[in-house]
This record gives structure tokens, sequence and C-alpha cells, in this order.
């Protein structure tokens, strides 16, 4: 259905996990407000290990300043980790950092594109940094579009000028022109109108079904996680605390739903909004 | 060999994505680009009026040699500031859209990636210029009878290498500091345009400005070319502002690039490659 063209060119090692991450731990230095010029490390993510296999969809659940997007932007190669260590397919993402960029792409809350140009465009340019051809992207943009249900006759129309909806299936079709063995999701359908939400969800079934990819979705949604993961991580100020099916985590925790298992887990009530509720 | 070559390839298409997402950009702010063009024109003119103001207050002046000499230095300058201004706003721009991480995370080499940025800053930087210079000329009824353009090119073309290399290295600083990076490169120019002897002789400086002007680009790029253009000189009379321009380019690019690299590990480590807001 969408090209190979980028993946086949490196092979993927079938035996190892798509992600293994160890030990992993990342801190921030933030301004002190009391003291000048002073400042204090922050924990964002605190010695994360865990292993996601080939195929399989993992949610990370977490309100916002879990350290769900530390976690993404560190596995993106954006960041460099304060100890441990993480190997996407085998290779080590911090040395190897290049050849994990081949396999991997992301789709972020925000869709992150030049206002101005159209999503053709948009599209066109950074399939190229993945080695994509003109040739290749004239006749895999369309096809991609289509298959997000992007409307055809909106291909030209500057970006600024499509709903957020619309710009979040652009999102999704740039990271699906690379063909990513790892899609790393982060909080992808958040601020989305609920029609918008579902056809992005059923998008991200798709591409397990059709490209056997491997998903990790950071979401604050549980209802979403629920749906679309085969197993679900908790995270808590940085610490991940537990990585199961959803199941065993009701059972683990002696709760009927999801959201009662987070409750039990973290002591706080998780908002629509990813903020935390103090219960 | 044929990896290294399906890379080399792969690095390449990355390079004209570079050019090929600069080149929509202008296009959609095609007007915004015009403006910007007449606001340069207004200011060449502005800087080139000097010669013949100097000549109405009674200085016994060649009016069409300093009118040139000025020109030059507006249109040298103006390109200058093209090229640092694509460069250094490129991390700034992309923050600001949002793409930063995006582009930062894709298997596209950062050499390739800076050197995409730095090819199309000159080609355009050069189209531009050469607009402005033929409007210039136009307006002042510039007497250019010696000029070689042939050799102005070459020289342009050797001092653009070395101007990408310090383009480079000011590139580095919006990744450093998002908040204030890109005025910190507006300083660093403003600087530059004190030492390089844009609008006057590098001989008037202080002897400690002098030391400095001696390892800037400008310095040679000004003085090969206002002798291509007023005098007509050729290669091979230019050599002696050549050479220089070689060596700083080869010192320039590969210098830019480390600074790039580890202001790039810097930003990484303090989780500052993230878009803005």
């Amino acid at each position: 259905m969408f090209s190979s063209a980028v993946v086949s060119q490196f092979t993927v090692d079938r035996a190892v996990p798509a992600v293994e991450v160890c030990e992993l731990r990342k801190e921030f230095r933030r301004r002190d407000g009391r003291r000048f010029r002073q400042r204090r490390r922050v924990a964002a993510l605190e010695s994360a290990s865990f292993a996601i296999e080939q195929g399989e969809c993992v949610a990370i659940l977490g309100q916002n300043g879990s350290g769900k997007s530390t976690l993404v932007r560190l596995l993106s190669t954006l960041l460099l980790p304060d100890g441990g260590s993480a190997r996407i397919f085998g290779l080590d993402v911090f040395r190897q950092s290049r050849a994990v960029q081949r396999l991997i792409n992301r789709v972020s809350v925000e869709a992150s594109f030049f206002k101005r140009l159209s999503s053709i465009e948009n599209l066109s340019y950074a399939a190229r940094f993945y080695g994509m051809t003109p040739r290749q992207t004239g006749a895999e943009i369309p096809r991609v579009l289509e298959r997000v249900g992007f409307p055809r006759e909106r291909a030209g129309e500057p970006m600024e000028d499509l709903s957020r909806g619309m710009q979040q299936k652009v999102a999704l079709a740039r990271a699906l022109l690379t063909s990513p063995a790892l899609l790393l999701l982060d909080e992808p359908t958040t601020g989305l109108d609920p029609r918008s939400k579902l056809e992005v969800q059923d998008f991200i079934r798709d591409i397990r079904r059709v490209h056997n990819a491997t998903v990790l979705l950071c979401t604050h949604d549980l209802v979403e996680a629920e749906q679309l993961a085969d197993r679900i991580g908790i995270l808590h100020r940085g610490e991940l605390i537990c990585l199961e099916p959803v199941e065993d985590l009701k059972r683990r925790f002696g709760a009927e739903t999801l959201e009662q298992a987070f409750f039990a887990a973290t002591g706080v009530v998780l908002s629509s909004e990813g903020e935390e509720v103090e219960d | 060999m044929r990896g290294a070559a399906t890379t080399l390839r792969s690095e390449l298409i990355g390079l004209s994505g570079i050019v090929e997402r600069n080149a929509y950009i202008i296009r959609r702010y095609i007007w915004m680009e015009l403006a910007f063009f007449v606001w340069t024109l207004a200011n060449t003119l502005t800087i080139v009026f000097i010669a013949k103001g100097l000549d109405a207050t009674g200085s016994h002046i060649d009016v069409n040699r300093v009118t040139t000499v000025l020109l030059i230095g507006a249109l040298i300058w103006s390109y200058l500031g093209m090229v640092f201004e694509l460069l250094t706003e490129t991390v700034q721009w992309e923050r600001w859209e949002g793409t930063i991480e995006y582009t930062f995370m894709a298997p596209l080499s950062r050499p390739m990636h800076l050197l995409g940025t730095g090819l199309f800053a000159v080609v355009y930087g050069l189209l531009r210029t050469i607009v402005l210079f033929a409007i210039c000329a136009a307006f002042f009824d510039l007497r250019l009878p010696h000029a070689n353009y042939a050799a102005t090119i070459v020289i342009l073309a050797i001092a653009s290498v070395s101007f990408i290399g310090i383009g480079t290295m000011t590139a580095v600083l919006p990744l450093i500091s998002p908040e204030k990076g890109v005025q910190l490169g507006y300083i660093a120019q403003g600087i530059l345009l004190v030492i390089l002897g844009v609008y006057y002789p590098v001989s008037v400086l202080p002897g400690w400005m002098q030391a400095l002007a001696t390892i800037s680009p400008a310095t040679y790029a000004l003085r090969g070319i206002r002798s291509a253009i007023i005098d007509g000189a050729g290669i091979g009379a230019l050599w002696g502002d050549i050479w220089p321009l070689i060596v700083i380019g080869l010192v320039a690019v590969p210098l830019g690039l480390e600074v790039f690299r580890r202001g790039e590990l810097y930003a990484k480590r303090h989780g500052k490659l993230k878009r803005s807001g």
C-alpha cells in the first residue's frame, strides 16, 4: 500500500526487540525563582527500563509533566540522556543515531509545519530528508494523503488555513511517507474533535495491521490507551511504575477500570487535559 | 562501496530538500521579500548618496569612483547579511514554526543540512545582489568601462565558502540560546561591519582592528571586487586576494561545522532542541 523505498535500504533485525530501554535517566536544570542565578536539577525521567516487541503497541499513560514527552524525545534522538541506554531494533539510539533516525518517525501533539506552505510542499521537502526523490514523492504523497482521508482539493492550501484535525492528518501522512518501523506518537489526538480523534485512532490500527509497525503511544487518554494498546505503562513524575496488559494492570491494583488502576498507582486522577488532579 | 554511494545519494537528496523548502518559503512570502528588497535598496541608495553629498559640500573627490566604492561596499554587506541571516535564522525560524524537532531527528547529516541552507543563501543572495547592483548602477548612471564581471563572480564565489563557514558559527547562537540567539547574531554582524572596511579603507582603522580585518574573508572579497569592477583586474592580478580567501574558507567551513556540532550536543543535553512555546 505504501512505499517501502526508504526502509528497504535498512534491514531490520527481526530477532531483537523494537525498543529496549535500560535505566534511562534524564534531568533538566531549572531556574530557582528564589535565588538569583541558582538552578536546581529536576528529574524528568528516572531510571526507566522496559522493552517493546516488534509489531507491538505500547501506551504510556501519564499526566502533563510526567516525562512522556521526554521519553519520546530521547528515543527520537533529540535529547542526550544523563544515564542508562536505549536501543531501537538493536541500534544504540545515542551512538548510532543516524541509523536509528532512518527507522523511526513521530507524530506529536502539535502538527508542526511551515504554516504558509501547503501540505504537499511540507511533505515533499520532509520526505527528501529521508532520501525520497521527487519522482517517489510525486507518486506517494497523493496516495498517502488519500489514505489518511485528506481531501485532494485542499492539498495546495497553506497549512494555516486547515483545521487542527486536517493538520494532524497531514502529520500522520508525513510519518507514514517514510514507512517507519517504529512510530512514536506523543498525544496525537489531544485537542481534536471526537470525529477526527476516531479517524486518527482507526488509522493507528491500520498502520499496525498493514505495516506491522511498532507503536509507542504516549497519551493521557485512558480510553484511547485501552482501545489501542497491547500493554499499558504508567509514568508518574518521571518514574515508570508498571507496564503490562490492561487486565493485568487492573488485577494488580484491584481495580475495575483503568481509571481506578491509574488512581491506585499514582494517587491522582487523570483529567482529560492531562492535568494532575489531587483526590 | 555501494553502501557509501547509496548514503551519498540519500544525503544529496536531503540537501536538495533544504534548497526546495527555502525556495517554497521565498515563493510563499514573495511580497515580504519584495518589501525587504525595497528596504535594502533604500539603505544602499542612502549610503551611495554620501559620495554626491561630499561633492556638493566642496570636497575634491572623483565622484564616480567614490560612488562605486561605496556601492560595492553596500552590496557586499547586503549579500553578506543575507547569507548570515538565512543561516542564523534557519534554526530560529524552525523553532518558531515548530518543525525544528522533525528536521533534527531526520536522517540528514548536519553538514548537508547546513550546506543546503548555505547553498540556497548564496544563490539567492547572488541573484538579489545582481539585481540591486543593476538598479543602483542605472540610478547613479555609473560608468564602469573596465569592470571585469567574471573576476568579480569568481571572487564572490570563493568568498562565499568562507561566508558559509562563518555563518554556520553564528547559526549556533539560536541553538544554544533560544531567546536571545538571533540578537547575538546581529551583534556579531555589527562588530564585523566596523572592522571589514565596507565603507572605508581598512588602513584608517587602529592597528589592532586592522589585525582582526586580516583574518576576515570580507576584507579580501571587498578589495578584490573593487579592483575587478573599478580597475578591471583579472584573476592573475587578484591572486593576492584569492589565496587568503581559499585558506580562510578551508579553515572556516570545518571550524563552523565543529562549532555547530558542539552547539547541537549542548542543545540535546540541555533540552533546547524544541519548538518555541
